[in-house]
Protein backbone atom coordinates (compact mmCIF):
# COMPACT_ATOMS: atom_id res chain seq x y z
CA UNK A 1 0.00 0.00 0.00
CA UNK A 2 2.96 2.16 0.54
CA UNK A 3 4.19 1.63 -2.38
CA UNK A 4 0.52 2.68 -4.07
CA UNK A 5 0.88 5.53 -2.23
CA UNK A 6 4.56 6.88 -2.82
CA UNK A 7 5.35 5.38 -6.33
CA UNK A 8 1.77 6.32 -7.95
CA UNK A 9 2.75 9.75 -8.34
CA UNK A 10 6.17 8.87 -9.05
CA UNK A 11 5.14 6.62 -12.09
CA UNK A 12 2.36 9.49 -12.96
CA UNK A 13 5.29 12.29 -13.07
CA UNK A 14 7.59 10.32 -15.34
CA UNK A 15 4.47 9.47 -17.89
CA UNK A 16 3.46 13.27 -17.34
CA UNK A 17 6.97 14.71 -18.39
CA UNK A 18 8.23 12.37 -21.24
CA UNK A 19 12.21 11.48 -20.56
CA UNK A 20 14.37 13.32 -23.02
CA UNK A 21 15.41 10.77 -25.18
CA UNK A 22 11.77 9.41 -25.38
CA UNK A 23 10.09 10.37 -29.67
CA UNK A 24 7.64 13.09 -29.48
CA UNK A 25 4.61 12.07 -27.61
CA UNK A 26 2.32 12.89 -30.37
CA UNK A 27 2.10 9.91 -33.07
CA UNK A 28 0.07 8.47 -35.35
CA UNK A 29 -1.78 5.65 -33.78
CA UNK A 30 -2.61 3.26 -35.93
CA UNK A 31 -5.43 1.85 -33.65
CA UNK A 32 -7.45 3.23 -30.77
CA UNK A 33 -8.70 0.26 -29.60
CA UNK A 34 -5.34 -1.23 -28.56
CA UNK A 35 -4.95 -0.19 -24.73
CA UNK A 36 -8.53 -1.00 -24.54
CA UNK A 37 -7.32 -4.28 -25.83
CA UNK A 38 -4.02 -4.74 -24.08
CA UNK A 39 -6.13 -4.05 -20.86
CA UNK A 40 -8.68 -6.53 -21.71
CA UNK A 41 -8.04 -9.82 -20.00
CA UNK A 42 -7.62 -7.75 -16.50
CA UNK A 43 -11.00 -5.46 -16.98
CA UNK A 44 -12.47 -9.05 -17.26
CA UNK A 45 -10.65 -10.55 -14.33
CA UNK A 46 -11.09 -7.74 -11.67
CA UNK A 47 -14.62 -6.98 -12.69
CA UNK A 48 -15.57 -10.55 -12.45
CA UNK A 49 -13.49 -11.55 -9.59
CA UNK A 50 -13.13 -8.02 -7.74
CA UNK A 51 -16.29 -6.00 -7.91
CA UNK A 52 -18.79 -8.64 -8.05
CA UNK A 53 -17.60 -10.18 -5.07
CA UNK A 54 -17.19 -7.30 -3.04
CA UNK A 55 -21.03 -6.11 -4.18
CA UNK A 56 -21.99 -9.55 -3.61
CA UNK A 57 -20.44 -8.95 0.28
CA UNK A 58 -22.52 -5.21 0.01
CA UNK A 59 -25.72 -7.03 -0.70
CA UNK A 60 -24.96 -9.94 1.84
CA UNK A 61 -24.88 -7.44 4.56
CA UNK A 62 -28.33 -6.51 4.00
CA UNK A 63 -29.68 -9.52 4.47
CA UNK A 64 -30.67 -10.76 8.04
CA UNK A 65 -30.19 -13.94 9.97
CA UNK A 66 -31.23 -16.38 12.48
CA UNK A 67 -29.79 -19.11 14.41
CA UNK A 68 -32.73 -21.12 13.19
CA UNK A 69 -33.46 -20.16 9.58
CA UNK A 70 -30.28 -19.05 8.66
CA UNK A 71 -29.46 -16.37 6.14
CA UNK A 72 -32.80 -14.70 5.02
CA UNK A 73 -32.66 -12.90 1.31
CA UNK A 74 -34.33 -9.65 2.91
CA UNK A 75 -33.18 -6.25 1.71
CA UNK A 76 -32.45 -4.13 5.33
CA UNK A 77 -30.06 -2.30 7.29
CA UNK A 78 -30.66 -3.85 10.56
CA UNK A 79 -27.03 -5.30 10.56
CA UNK A 80 -25.68 -1.63 10.18
CA UNK A 81 -28.58 -0.65 12.77
CA UNK A 82 -27.71 -3.52 15.35
CA UNK A 83 -23.45 -1.86 14.92
CA UNK A 84 -24.64 1.26 15.76
CA UNK A 85 -26.68 1.07 18.85
CA UNK A 86 -24.67 -1.84 20.34
CA UNK A 87 -22.11 -0.94 22.78
CA UNK A 88 -19.72 -4.55 22.28
CA UNK A 89 -19.18 -3.34 18.36
CA UNK A 90 -18.44 0.47 19.61
CA UNK A 91 -15.72 -0.72 21.82
CA UNK A 92 -14.56 -3.57 19.02
CA UNK A 93 -14.24 -0.99 16.85
CA UNK A 94 -13.04 1.93 19.09
CA UNK A 95 -10.16 -0.26 20.57
CA UNK A 96 -9.17 -1.42 16.39
CA UNK A 97 -8.76 2.15 15.86
CA UNK A 98 -6.90 3.10 19.25
CA UNK A 99 -4.37 0.07 18.50
CA UNK A 100 -3.77 1.79 14.94
CA UNK A 101 -3.19 4.84 16.15
CA UNK A 102 -1.02 4.08 18.72
CA UNK A 103 1.15 2.14 16.38
CA UNK A 104 0.80 4.57 13.15
CA UNK A 105 2.38 6.62 16.21
CA UNK A 106 5.48 4.43 17.23
CA UNK A 107 6.35 3.35 13.76
CA UNK A 108 6.62 7.48 13.24
CA UNK A 109 8.68 7.95 16.05
CA UNK A 110 10.94 4.96 15.66
CA UNK A 111 11.06 4.83 11.36
CA UNK A 112 11.58 8.34 10.37
CA UNK A 113 14.95 8.55 12.61
CA UNK A 114 16.17 4.99 11.70
CA UNK A 115 15.51 6.21 7.63
CA UNK A 116 17.53 9.08 8.32
CA UNK A 117 19.98 7.34 9.93
CA UNK A 118 20.40 5.01 7.31
CA UNK A 119 20.67 7.16 5.04
CA UNK A 120 24.23 8.75 6.81
CA UNK A 121 25.52 5.37 6.60
CA UNK A 122 28.44 4.64 4.63
CA UNK A 123 28.44 1.93 2.51
CA UNK A 124 29.17 -1.61 3.33
CA UNK A 125 27.11 -1.15 6.68
CA UNK A 126 24.11 0.46 5.21
CA UNK A 127 23.61 -2.45 2.48
CA UNK A 128 23.51 -4.90 5.54
CA UNK A 129 21.22 -2.40 7.87
CA UNK A 130 18.81 -1.92 5.14
CA UNK A 131 18.75 -5.44 4.25
CA UNK A 132 18.09 -5.86 8.19
CA UNK A 133 15.47 -3.59 8.60
CA UNK A 134 13.22 -4.47 5.48
CA UNK A 135 13.91 -7.67 5.10
CA UNK A 136 11.44 -8.47 8.13
CA UNK A 137 8.81 -7.34 5.25
CA UNK A 138 9.28 -10.60 3.48
CA UNK A 139 8.96 -13.12 6.33
CA UNK A 140 5.55 -14.33 6.85
CA UNK A 141 3.83 -12.42 9.41
CA UNK A 142 2.42 -15.64 11.02
CA UNK A 143 6.30 -16.28 11.93
CA UNK A 144 6.94 -13.58 13.30
CA UNK A 145 4.21 -12.69 15.44
CA UNK A 146 5.10 -16.33 16.93
CA UNK A 147 8.27 -14.85 17.81
CA UNK A 148 6.54 -12.03 20.00
CA UNK A 149 4.13 -14.58 20.95
CA UNK A 150 7.72 -16.56 22.05
CA UNK A 151 9.06 -13.51 23.64
CA UNK A 152 5.95 -12.74 25.48
CA UNK A 153 4.49 -15.70 26.79
CA UNK A 154 6.36 -19.12 27.48
CA UNK A 155 10.04 -18.06 27.79
CA UNK A 156 9.08 -14.47 29.30
CA UNK A 157 11.95 -13.45 28.12
CA UNK A 158 10.65 -9.56 27.91
CA UNK A 159 9.71 -9.72 31.01
CA UNK A 160 12.98 -11.50 32.53
CA UNK A 161 14.64 -8.80 30.58
CA UNK A 162 12.82 -5.86 31.80
CA UNK A 163 13.20 -7.29 35.53
CA UNK A 164 17.13 -8.12 35.23
CA UNK A 165 17.40 -4.51 34.39
CA UNK A 166 15.49 -3.35 37.21
CA UNK A 167 12.96 -1.47 35.15
CA UNK A 168 10.12 -3.13 36.36
CA UNK A 169 9.27 -5.20 39.68
CA UNK A 170 6.61 -7.25 38.71
CA UNK A 171 5.73 -9.10 35.39
CA UNK A 172 4.00 -7.16 33.01
CA UNK A 173 1.14 -9.32 30.98
CA UNK A 174 1.57 -9.31 27.28
CA UNK A 175 -0.37 -11.88 26.26
CA UNK A 176 -4.12 -11.15 24.89
CA UNK A 177 -3.41 -7.25 25.90
CA UNK A 178 -3.11 -4.09 24.06
CA UNK A 179 0.17 -3.33 25.01
CA UNK A 180 1.37 -7.10 23.75
CA UNK A 181 -0.79 -6.32 20.19
CA UNK A 182 0.68 -3.01 19.87
CA UNK A 183 4.21 -4.25 19.55
CA UNK A 184 4.27 -6.61 17.38
CA UNK A 185 1.91 -4.61 15.48
CA UNK A 186 4.85 -1.96 15.26
CA UNK A 187 7.26 -4.80 14.29
CA UNK A 188 5.56 -5.99 11.60
CA UNK A 189 4.70 -2.69 10.40
CA UNK A 190 7.44 -0.38 10.88
CA UNK A 191 9.62 -1.31 7.75
CA UNK A 192 6.70 0.18 5.63
CA UNK A 193 7.18 3.54 7.42
CA UNK A 194 10.83 3.51 6.76
CA UNK A 195 10.59 2.75 3.63
CA UNK A 196 8.49 5.47 2.80
CA UNK A 197 10.94 8.21 4.75
CA UNK A 198 13.79 6.30 2.70
CA UNK A 199 12.08 7.37 -0.30
CA UNK A 200 11.09 11.09 0.30
CA UNK A 201 14.61 11.30 1.83
CA UNK A 202 16.19 9.94 -1.77
CA UNK A 203 15.20 13.67 -3.17
CA UNK A 204 17.06 15.32 -0.23
CA UNK A 205 20.53 16.38 -1.46
CA UNK A 206 23.03 16.13 1.16
CA UNK A 207 24.82 19.32 0.32
CA UNK A 208 22.24 21.02 1.06
CA UNK A 209 22.25 20.22 4.82
CA UNK A 210 26.15 20.90 4.11
CA UNK A 211 25.19 24.32 3.14
CA UNK A 212 22.85 25.39 6.00
CA UNK A 213 25.99 23.89 8.09
CA UNK A 214 28.32 25.70 6.41
CA UNK A 215 26.34 29.55 6.79
CA UNK A 216 26.17 29.05 9.99
CA UNK A 217 22.83 26.36 11.41
CA UNK A 218 23.35 24.40 14.29
CA UNK A 219 22.62 20.82 14.29
CA UNK A 220 19.18 21.37 15.55
CA UNK A 221 18.54 24.21 13.01
CA UNK A 222 19.39 21.67 9.69
CA UNK A 223 17.10 19.21 11.22
CA UNK A 224 13.82 21.30 12.01
CA UNK A 225 14.41 23.71 8.90
CA UNK A 226 16.56 21.61 6.22
CA UNK A 227 15.46 17.60 6.65
CA UNK A 228 11.86 17.65 8.77
CA UNK A 229 10.01 19.50 5.67
CA UNK A 230 11.49 17.72 3.32
CA UNK A 231 10.60 14.19 5.36
CA UNK A 232 6.84 15.16 6.27
CA UNK A 233 5.41 13.87 3.57
CA UNK A 234 7.11 10.69 3.71
CA UNK A 235 6.51 10.19 7.15
CA UNK A 236 2.87 11.17 6.54
CA UNK A 237 2.14 9.03 3.56
CA UNK A 238 4.14 6.42 5.43
CA UNK A 239 1.58 7.01 8.53
CA UNK A 240 -1.49 6.49 6.00
CA UNK A 241 -0.34 3.09 5.15
CA UNK A 242 0.52 1.78 8.59
CA UNK A 243 -2.61 3.06 9.72
CA UNK A 244 -4.73 1.24 7.50
CA UNK A 245 -2.34 -1.77 7.63
CA UNK A 246 -3.05 -1.62 11.34
CA UNK A 247 -6.70 -1.08 11.29
CA UNK A 248 -7.65 -3.71 9.31
CA UNK A 249 -4.82 -6.51 10.26
CA UNK A 250 -5.79 -10.03 11.10
CA UNK A 251 -2.86 -12.33 12.18
CA UNK A 252 -1.23 -10.62 14.66
CA UNK A 253 -3.86 -9.60 16.84
CA UNK A 254 -5.63 -13.16 16.03
CA UNK A 255 -2.86 -14.59 18.01
CA UNK A 256 -1.11 -12.42 20.45
CA UNK A 257 -4.91 -11.13 20.97
CA UNK A 258 -6.44 -14.18 21.30
CA UNK A 259 -9.94 -14.80 21.29
CA UNK A 260 -10.21 -12.40 24.34
CA UNK A 261 -9.16 -9.39 22.72
CA UNK A 262 -11.31 -8.57 19.45
CA UNK A 263 -10.49 -6.04 16.96
CA UNK A 264 -13.01 -5.29 13.96
CA UNK A 265 -10.76 -8.26 11.70
CA UNK A 266 -11.09 -11.05 14.10
CA UNK A 267 -14.80 -9.99 14.64
CA UNK A 268 -15.51 -10.69 11.10
CA UNK A 269 -13.36 -13.65 11.13
CA UNK A 270 -15.53 -15.20 14.50
CA UNK A 271 -18.68 -14.17 12.66
CA UNK A 272 -18.37 -15.78 9.41
CA UNK A 273 -16.44 -18.97 10.61
CA UNK A 274 -17.48 -19.33 14.53
CA UNK A 275 -21.00 -17.84 14.58
CA UNK A 276 -22.08 -18.22 11.16
CA UNK A 277 -23.48 -15.44 11.23
CA UNK A 278 -22.43 -14.19 7.41
CA UNK A 279 -24.41 -10.96 7.11
CA UNK A 280 -23.09 -9.41 10.45
CA UNK A 281 -19.74 -10.12 9.16
CA UNK A 282 -20.02 -9.13 6.03
CA UNK A 283 -21.33 -5.76 7.43
CA UNK A 284 -18.31 -5.43 9.79
CA UNK A 285 -16.03 -6.11 6.59
CA UNK A 286 -18.12 -3.43 4.49
CA UNK A 287 -17.31 -0.76 7.44
CA UNK A 288 -13.80 -1.50 7.44
CA UNK A 289 -13.64 -1.49 4.05
CA UNK A 290 -15.05 2.17 3.86
CA UNK A 291 -13.43 2.86 6.72
CA UNK A 292 -10.42 2.37 5.31
CA UNK A 293 -10.90 3.79 1.59
CA UNK A 294 -11.85 6.93 2.80
CA UNK A 295 -8.66 7.02 5.16
CA UNK A 296 -6.25 5.95 2.38
CA UNK A 297 -7.95 8.33 0.06
CA UNK A 298 -8.73 11.20 1.82
CA UNK A 299 -6.03 11.66 3.44
CA UNK A 300 -4.02 10.77 0.55
CA UNK A 301 -4.96 13.68 -1.53
CA UNK A 302 -4.92 16.13 1.61
CA UNK A 303 -1.13 15.12 2.16
CA UNK A 304 -1.07 15.44 -1.83
CA UNK A 305 -2.29 18.87 -1.66
CA UNK A 306 -0.91 20.25 1.23
CA UNK A 307 2.83 18.97 -0.01
CA UNK A 308 2.08 19.72 -3.96
CA UNK A 309 5.86 21.19 -4.54
CA UNK A 310 7.38 18.22 -2.77
CA UNK A 311 5.38 15.81 -4.55
CA UNK A 312 6.36 17.51 -7.88
CA UNK B 1 30.75 15.50 6.99
CA UNK B 2 27.09 13.79 7.72
CA UNK B 3 27.88 11.25 10.25
CA UNK B 4 25.62 9.43 13.15
CA UNK B 5 26.79 10.65 16.29
CA UNK B 6 26.75 8.40 19.44
CA UNK B 7 22.99 8.57 20.42
CA UNK B 8 21.94 7.96 16.32
CA UNK B 9 24.18 4.76 16.33
CA UNK B 10 22.79 3.44 20.16
CA UNK B 11 19.35 4.14 18.91
CA UNK B 12 19.97 2.33 15.64
CA UNK B 13 21.72 -0.85 17.68
CA UNK B 14 18.12 -0.97 19.49
CA UNK B 15 15.90 -0.76 16.47
CA UNK B 16 17.52 -3.39 14.84
CA UNK B 17 17.58 -5.18 17.96
CA UNK B 18 13.91 -5.10 18.29
CA UNK B 19 13.54 -5.99 14.47
CA UNK B 20 15.81 -8.99 15.29
CA UNK B 21 14.30 -10.47 18.34
CA UNK B 22 11.71 -12.27 17.79
CA UNK B 23 12.80 -13.78 14.67
CA UNK B 24 15.61 -14.71 16.26
CA UNK B 25 14.07 -16.17 19.11
CA UNK B 26 12.03 -18.16 16.92
CA UNK B 27 15.18 -20.01 15.28
CA UNK B 28 16.60 -20.36 18.64
CA UNK B 29 13.04 -22.39 20.46
CA UNK B 30 13.58 -24.66 17.32
CA UNK B 31 16.49 -26.05 18.65
CA UNK B 32 15.68 -26.77 22.12
CA UNK B 33 16.47 -30.59 22.95
CA UNK B 34 13.58 -30.03 25.34
CA UNK B 35 9.63 -30.87 24.96
CA UNK B 36 8.44 -28.47 25.57
CA UNK B 37 8.72 -24.41 24.72
CA UNK B 38 12.22 -23.45 25.79
CA UNK B 39 15.51 -22.11 24.81
CA UNK B 40 18.22 -24.21 24.03
CA UNK B 41 20.31 -24.05 27.27
CA UNK B 42 20.91 -27.70 27.23
CA UNK B 43 23.06 -28.08 23.84
CA UNK B 44 21.12 -27.72 20.48
CA UNK B 45 19.20 -30.86 19.09
CA UNK B 46 17.47 -31.36 15.49
CA UNK B 47 14.70 -32.97 17.28
CA UNK B 48 11.71 -30.86 16.32
CA UNK B 49 13.30 -30.65 12.83
CA UNK B 50 13.03 -34.14 12.36
CA UNK B 51 9.38 -34.00 13.40
CA UNK B 52 8.54 -32.01 10.87
CA UNK B 53 8.66 -34.89 8.87
CA UNK B 54 6.43 -36.75 11.00
CA UNK B 55 3.79 -34.52 10.17
CA UNK B 56 3.30 -34.67 6.30
CA UNK B 57 0.31 -32.01 6.45
CA UNK B 58 3.00 -29.34 7.05
CA UNK B 59 5.10 -30.51 4.02
CA UNK B 60 2.04 -30.63 1.70
CA UNK B 61 0.84 -27.15 2.55
CA UNK B 62 4.99 -26.08 1.85
CA UNK B 63 4.03 -27.43 -1.66
CA UNK B 64 0.41 -26.37 -2.42
CA UNK B 65 2.17 -23.01 -1.20
CA UNK B 66 4.71 -22.91 -3.84
CA UNK B 67 2.68 -24.11 -6.57
CA UNK B 68 0.04 -21.55 -6.12
CA UNK B 69 2.71 -18.97 -5.33
CA UNK B 70 3.96 -19.94 -8.92
CA UNK B 71 0.72 -20.17 -10.83
CA UNK B 72 -0.85 -17.07 -9.47
CA UNK B 73 2.57 -15.05 -9.85
CA UNK B 74 2.84 -16.69 -13.77
CA UNK B 75 -0.57 -15.50 -14.74
CA UNK B 76 -0.34 -11.98 -12.75
CA UNK B 77 2.20 -11.75 -14.97
CA UNK B 78 0.56 -12.37 -18.04
CA UNK B 79 -2.04 -10.03 -17.62
CA UNK B 80 -0.28 -7.63 -16.07
CA UNK B 81 2.20 -7.11 -18.84
CA UNK B 82 -0.40 -6.07 -21.54
CA UNK B 83 -2.17 -3.92 -19.12
CA UNK B 84 1.36 -2.32 -18.10
CA UNK B 85 2.10 -1.86 -21.59
CA UNK B 86 -1.59 -0.08 -22.34
CA UNK B 87 -1.37 2.16 -19.09
CA UNK B 88 2.38 3.35 -20.02
CA UNK B 89 2.73 4.04 -23.63
CA UNK B 90 -1.36 5.54 -24.84
CA UNK B 91 -3.05 8.09 -23.97
CA UNK B 92 -6.62 7.19 -23.88
CA UNK B 93 -10.34 7.60 -22.44
CA UNK B 94 -10.40 6.42 -19.04
CA UNK B 95 -6.19 5.18 -18.31
CA UNK B 96 -6.15 6.83 -15.25
CA UNK B 97 -9.08 4.83 -14.02
CA UNK B 98 -8.11 1.75 -15.23
CA UNK B 99 -4.98 2.28 -13.71
CA UNK B 100 -6.48 2.77 -10.38
CA UNK B 101 -8.85 -0.33 -10.81
CA UNK B 102 -5.53 -2.42 -10.66
CA UNK B 103 -3.91 -1.03 -8.03
CA UNK B 104 -7.47 -1.23 -6.33
CA UNK B 105 -6.64 -4.05 -4.28
CA UNK B 106 -3.70 -2.53 -2.37
CA UNK B 107 -6.38 -0.78 -0.82
CA UNK B 108 -9.09 -3.58 0.09
CA UNK B 109 -8.08 -5.22 3.58
CA UNK B 110 -7.35 -9.10 2.80
CA UNK B 111 -9.76 -9.79 5.33
CA UNK B 112 -13.00 -8.04 3.56
CA UNK B 113 -11.51 -9.74 0.34
CA UNK B 114 -11.09 -13.50 2.01
CA UNK B 115 -14.97 -13.17 3.01
CA UNK B 116 -15.93 -11.36 -0.24
CA UNK B 117 -14.35 -14.53 -1.77
CA UNK B 118 -15.49 -16.81 0.14
CA UNK B 119 -19.02 -16.07 -0.43
CA UNK B 120 -18.47 -15.76 -4.16
CA UNK B 121 -16.55 -19.11 -4.79
CA UNK B 122 -19.32 -21.28 -2.78
CA UNK B 123 -21.86 -19.21 -5.00
CA UNK B 124 -20.04 -20.65 -7.91
CA UNK B 125 -19.11 -23.99 -7.04
CA UNK B 126 -15.27 -23.02 -6.57
CA UNK B 127 -15.76 -23.23 -2.55
CA UNK B 128 -12.33 -24.52 -0.85
CA UNK B 129 -10.55 -25.17 -4.71
CA UNK B 130 -7.17 -25.04 -6.06
CA UNK B 131 -8.45 -23.19 -8.55
CA UNK B 132 -10.46 -20.47 -6.04
CA UNK B 133 -7.13 -19.78 -4.44
CA UNK B 134 -5.54 -18.96 -7.37
CA UNK B 135 -7.82 -16.98 -8.88
CA UNK B 136 -8.03 -14.64 -5.81
CA UNK B 137 -4.33 -14.98 -4.94
CA UNK B 138 -4.15 -13.75 -8.90
CA UNK B 139 -6.01 -10.32 -7.72
CA UNK B 140 -4.50 -9.58 -4.76
CA UNK B 141 -0.80 -9.71 -6.19
CA UNK B 142 -1.35 -8.26 -9.75
CA UNK B 143 -0.51 -4.61 -8.06
CA UNK B 144 2.79 -5.79 -6.84
CA UNK B 145 3.22 -7.12 -10.67
CA UNK B 146 1.86 -4.03 -12.33
CA UNK B 147 3.72 -1.47 -10.56
CA UNK B 148 7.48 -2.78 -11.26
CA UNK B 149 6.82 -3.72 -14.98
CA UNK B 150 4.75 -0.04 -15.43
CA UNK B 151 8.11 1.32 -13.70
CA UNK B 152 10.27 -0.50 -16.53
CA UNK B 153 8.05 0.04 -19.58
CA UNK B 154 7.64 3.86 -18.28
CA UNK B 155 11.25 4.30 -18.39
CA UNK B 156 12.14 2.12 -21.50
CA UNK B 157 13.81 4.02 -24.54
CA UNK B 158 10.98 4.08 -27.55
CA UNK B 159 13.76 4.95 -30.43
CA UNK B 160 14.22 1.48 -30.13
CA UNK B 161 11.08 -0.30 -31.03
CA UNK B 162 10.67 2.58 -33.84
CA UNK B 163 13.54 1.70 -35.28
CA UNK B 164 12.48 -2.36 -34.99
CA UNK B 165 9.20 -1.36 -36.76
CA UNK B 166 10.89 0.53 -39.62
CA UNK B 167 12.89 -1.86 -40.17
CA UNK B 168 10.24 -3.79 -40.93
CA UNK B 169 9.62 -5.94 -38.00
CA UNK B 170 5.68 -6.92 -37.15
CA UNK B 171 4.87 -5.63 -34.28
CA UNK B 172 4.35 -9.16 -32.65
CA UNK B 173 8.83 -9.90 -33.26
CA UNK B 174 8.73 -6.22 -31.90
CA UNK B 175 7.46 -7.38 -28.89
CA UNK B 176 8.84 -10.57 -28.62
CA UNK B 177 12.36 -9.12 -29.58
CA UNK B 178 12.65 -5.69 -28.53
CA UNK B 179 9.95 -4.73 -26.06
CA UNK B 180 9.99 -8.03 -23.86
CA UNK B 181 13.73 -8.58 -23.28
CA UNK B 182 14.02 -4.12 -22.43
CA UNK B 183 11.31 -4.75 -19.48
CA UNK B 184 12.26 -8.08 -18.89
CA UNK B 185 14.34 -6.92 -15.42
CA UNK B 186 10.85 -5.34 -14.40
CA UNK B 187 8.95 -8.35 -15.58
CA UNK B 188 10.82 -10.73 -13.30
CA UNK B 189 11.11 -8.62 -10.27
CA UNK B 190 7.13 -8.55 -10.72
CA UNK B 191 7.04 -11.91 -10.45
CA UNK B 192 9.87 -12.32 -7.73
CA UNK B 193 7.65 -9.80 -5.33
CA UNK B 194 4.33 -11.18 -6.83
CA UNK B 195 5.37 -14.92 -5.39
CA UNK B 196 6.51 -13.82 -1.98
CA UNK B 197 3.39 -11.75 -2.20
CA UNK B 198 1.23 -14.54 -2.47
CA UNK B 199 3.41 -17.19 -0.37
CA UNK B 200 2.85 -14.75 2.63
CA UNK B 201 -0.34 -13.92 2.37
CA UNK B 202 -2.67 -15.56 5.54
CA UNK B 203 -5.69 -13.24 6.19
CA UNK B 204 -7.55 -13.66 2.90
CA UNK B 205 -6.51 -17.60 2.43
CA UNK B 206 -7.38 -18.27 5.51
CA UNK B 207 -11.33 -17.99 4.59
CA UNK B 208 -10.99 -19.82 1.59
CA UNK B 209 -8.30 -22.84 2.04
CA UNK B 210 -10.14 -26.22 2.81
CA UNK B 211 -8.51 -28.73 5.18
CA UNK B 212 -7.42 -30.25 1.50
CA UNK B 213 -5.70 -27.09 -0.07
CA UNK B 214 -4.03 -25.22 2.61
CA UNK B 215 -1.30 -23.02 2.11
CA UNK B 216 1.89 -22.93 5.32
CA UNK B 217 0.72 -20.20 6.41
CA UNK B 218 -2.84 -20.75 7.35
CA UNK B 219 -1.86 -24.45 8.51
CA UNK B 220 0.67 -22.99 10.88
CA UNK B 221 -1.92 -19.99 11.75
CA UNK B 222 -4.44 -22.40 12.52
CA UNK B 223 -1.80 -24.18 14.72
CA UNK B 224 -0.90 -21.65 16.80
CA UNK B 225 -4.49 -20.71 17.10
CA UNK B 226 -4.81 -24.19 19.02
CA UNK B 227 -1.42 -24.61 20.88
CA UNK B 228 2.13 -23.29 20.54
CA UNK B 229 4.72 -25.53 20.79
CA UNK B 230 8.61 -26.39 19.22
CA UNK B 231 7.07 -28.25 16.53
CA UNK B 232 5.78 -24.35 15.00
CA UNK B 233 8.79 -23.06 15.75
CA UNK B 234 10.64 -25.29 13.84
CA UNK B 235 8.54 -24.94 10.69
CA UNK B 236 9.11 -21.16 11.20
CA UNK B 237 12.41 -21.52 11.66
CA UNK B 238 12.70 -23.66 8.07
CA UNK B 239 10.45 -20.75 6.82
CA UNK B 240 12.81 -18.11 8.18
CA UNK B 241 15.52 -19.69 6.58
CA UNK B 242 14.32 -19.90 3.26
CA UNK B 243 13.30 -16.77 2.77
CA UNK B 244 16.64 -15.04 4.37
CA UNK B 245 18.39 -17.50 1.75
CA UNK B 246 15.89 -15.99 -1.17
CA UNK B 247 16.39 -12.42 0.13
CA UNK B 248 20.04 -12.94 -0.18
CA UNK B 249 19.98 -14.07 -3.57
CA UNK B 250 17.59 -11.51 -4.58
CA UNK B 251 19.47 -8.69 -2.91
CA UNK B 252 22.57 -9.85 -4.96
CA UNK B 253 20.89 -10.06 -8.44
CA UNK B 254 18.15 -7.18 -8.21
CA UNK B 255 18.76 -5.18 -4.97
CA UNK B 256 16.09 -5.46 -2.45
CA UNK B 257 15.62 -1.75 -1.98
CA UNK B 258 14.58 -1.51 -5.82
CA UNK B 259 12.40 -4.47 -4.90
CA UNK B 260 10.38 -2.97 -2.46
CA UNK B 261 10.43 0.52 -2.87
CA UNK B 262 8.96 0.02 -6.65
CA UNK B 263 11.34 1.99 -8.31
CA UNK B 264 14.45 1.39 -10.83
CA UNK B 265 17.77 2.70 -10.06
CA UNK B 266 18.52 4.56 -14.16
Amino acid sequence: MSMAASTDSQVQATAANPSTHAPPPRRPRRWPWTPYLLSAPGLALFAVLLLVPLVMTFLLSLNSFSFYGGIENVWQIGNYADIIADSYFHEVFLRTFRIAAVVTLLCALFGAPEAYILRRMKSPWRGLCLLIVLGPLLISVVSRTLGWALLFGSTGLVNQGLMAMGLIATPIEFMYTETGVIIALTHVLVPFMVLSVWASLQRLDPQVENAALSLGAGPLTVMRRVVLPQIVPGILSGSIIVFALAASAFATPAIIGGRRLKVAATLAYDEFLNTLNWPLGATVAVLLLIANVVIIVGCNRLVERRYKQVFE
Amino acid sequence: MNRNGPIALIFHVLFLGFLLAPILIVCAVAFTSQGYLSLPTEGLSLRWFRAIGDNPEFIRAFKDSLLLGAVSSTLAILVAVPAALAIARHQFFGREAIQALFLSPLMVPHIVLGIAFLRFFTMIGLGGTFAGLVLSHVIIILPFALRLILAASTGMDRAVENAAASLGASSWTCFRRVTLPLILPGVASGWVLAFINSFDEVTMTVFIASPETTTLPVRLFLYIQDNIDPLVAAVSAVLIFLTVAAMLVLDRVYGLERLLVGKGRD
